[in-house]
């Protein structure tokens, strides 16, 4: 029995009071969807009772989902009351952890100023500025793949190309770029996940990263303003008492949120290339589709899985008692595959009506900050991939990241044919 | 049905016509009106339908609505007392003739 098989029989014959979607194993095997489906059409509002994080609800249908989302007074991201990920141990002090504070963990009113004093970095100017930019480099990339011999698209594409985007917005120095995966993949893991062997290990890399960061920060201190994000933060006047554990928090929601996100997208769109081939050539012939094409990537593979928010009063919703304090997680990749407001939600379909309406960079105060250069780089990337290639293979199964967060891949073997 | 028209941020007048009970946002959608992309299907909750009210209208359609509608408009950009998200914006033939200009920063 192959694992695809193995968690649909398990979807089906495990009592519900016993599901929990958070074991990364889970999403390791890309085993998830057969339970979700089943939370959705059963127990759309589930109660894990007990996880390696300890009780959590999970809230698996796209209007619920929303509905948390666009409710930040009764469901808080405040890191002083929880965290907005599951795992407390990735922004909190607790068993080993660091305290990595940011504004997606805070309420309003300190959210909107923190997250003011950097989203100009991403206003629709710069994007204009950035989009020249994009295209160089994305297609000295492509031109520089081998056609018909099998390599790892997510190193030598995804990889390659958001952290270039990254090591730009930050102006940081590009031959140290591969620095910023790094700090990315370390953030959002725990010791024995196969990145670092101890807490000390993980804390001892990011104090690496704060200091690497600190010395940029002084240097553009001491210079006129830029537009980079180090400067913009070394010169905003609401960011002056910025302690080096705020600044730390900050760098790593902007390196994390900057890079992983659309590494995933770029490496999902490969796949879904690969098994959707005909939408690849939709696109190819027709491209006014990769309007449409763009946002079904970041659907269809959801690269931020969940986010998390933690009750501050005790409420009712969908019939279910929620209670303070208690941690309630959004499956974006469950309400992404919602049927009830997704047609044919399995299927990546390029030219789908109302593409945008998706979950992935969530709604509310803290949608994502970079969701427009995230499509404006998916966009350029698929638009010289189509005008290159005739289709994208897989190889192989790809080996995905052990994440209930982060879901992407780490080894993606891909042949390209013209 | 009531007429509105939508001025993008060059200039460009898109006048559609909207059933009465329907969003402004709605009827920039169902018309394919550029600038107005409305990910969130109407809640208040992207920032991707943001429209400036003309003065002479603002009293109709009301300014921005306290809780989400506000909290979204704070935090996009260019907003100002004039601000709403046009998902918010419910037509009917009182609002017939509504003029809804769009900002430079949605596309």
């Amino acid at each position: 029995m192959n694992a695809n098989t193995l968690d649909a029989e398990l979807a089906k014959s495990l009592p519900l009071e016993d599901f929990d979607v958070s074991q990364t194993e889970l999403f390791a095997r890309n085993g998830l969807h057969p339970y979700f489906e089943r939370l959705r059409r059963e127990d759309p509002v589930h109660y894990c009772k007990d996880s390696i994080y300890g009780p959590y609800w999970s809230i698996t249908k796209y209007r619920d989902i929303v509905d948390i989302d666009t409710n930040h007074k009764v469901f808080s991201s405040d890191v002083s009351v929880g965290a907005f990920v599951l795992d407390d141990t990735t922004l909190n002090a607790v068993d080993g952890a660091m305290y990595l504070p940011n504004f997606l963990g805070m309420d309003p009113p300190t959210h909107d100023v923190h997250r003011m004093a950097v989203s100009p970095i991403v206003a629709p100017q710069n994007l204009l500025r950035f989009e020249k930019l994009i295209r160089e480099r994305t297609s000295e990339v492509l031109d520089s793949l081998p056609i018909g011999e099998e390599f790892n698209w997510v190193d030598l594409v995804s990889i390659e190309l958001t952290t270039m985007m990254l090591a730009t917005l930050l102006a940081f120095p590009l031959e140290d770029r591969r620095k910023l995966t790094r700090w990315s993949d370390i953030v959002t893991t725990r010791p024995g996940y196969g990145l670092v062997d101890s807490w000390e290990q993980r804390e001892a890399e990011l104090l690496e990263c704060l200091a690497y960061f600190q010395r940029l920060y002084d240097e553009r201190k001491a210079l006129p303003p830029r537009p980079d994000l180090i400067s913009m933060l070394a010169h905003a006047p609401t960011m002056q008492d910025l302690t080096a554990t705020d600044f730390l928090g900050m760098l790593v929601l902007l390196i994390v949120g900057g890079n992983d996100t659309t590494r995933s997208s770029m490496s999902g769109g490969a796949l879904a290339c690969h098994l959707y081939p005909d939408e690849f050539t939709k696109v190819k012939n027709n491209p006014s589709l990769l309007a449409s094409m763009v946002p079904e990537i970041v659907r269809w593979q959801t690269p931020i899985a969940h986010m998390r928010r933690t009750a501050l009063e005790d409420v009712e919703f969908r019939g279910k008692q929620i209670r303070k304090g208690d941690k309630v997680v959004m499956w974006y990749l469950s309400g992404n595959r919602d049927d009830e407001v997704i047609d044919r939600p399995m299927d990546f379909i390029a030219d789908r009506p109302r593409a945008r309406q998706h979950l992935s960079f969530g709604f509310g105060i803290h949608r994502c900050l970079g969701n427009r250069l995230a499509e404006l780089q998916l966009k350029v990337l698929w638009e010289e991939a189509t005008k290159r290639y005739s289709r994208i293979e897989v190889v192989g199964e790809p080996t995905r990241v052990p994440s209930n967060l982060i879901n992407g891949f780490i080894d993606m073997q891909v042949r390209l044919h013209v | 049905m009531p007429k509105l028209i939508f001025i993008t941020s060059d200039k460009q007048e898109y006048a559609v016509e909207a059933q009465s009970g329907v969003s402004a946002m709605e009827a920039a959608l169902d018309n394919l009106v550029p600038g107005i992309d409305g990910d969130c299907g109407g809640v208040a909750a992207c920032g991707t339908c943001h429209v400036y009210v003309d003065q002479t209208w603002l009293a109709k359609t009301g300014a921005a609505q306290e809780g989400i509608e506000q909290d979204m408009l704070s935090l996009t950009d260019n907003a100002g007392a004039s601000s709403r998200l046009s998902c918010q914006i419910i037509m009917s033939d009182e609002l017939d003739g509504l003029v809804l200009t769009m900002p430079e920063s949605q596309h």
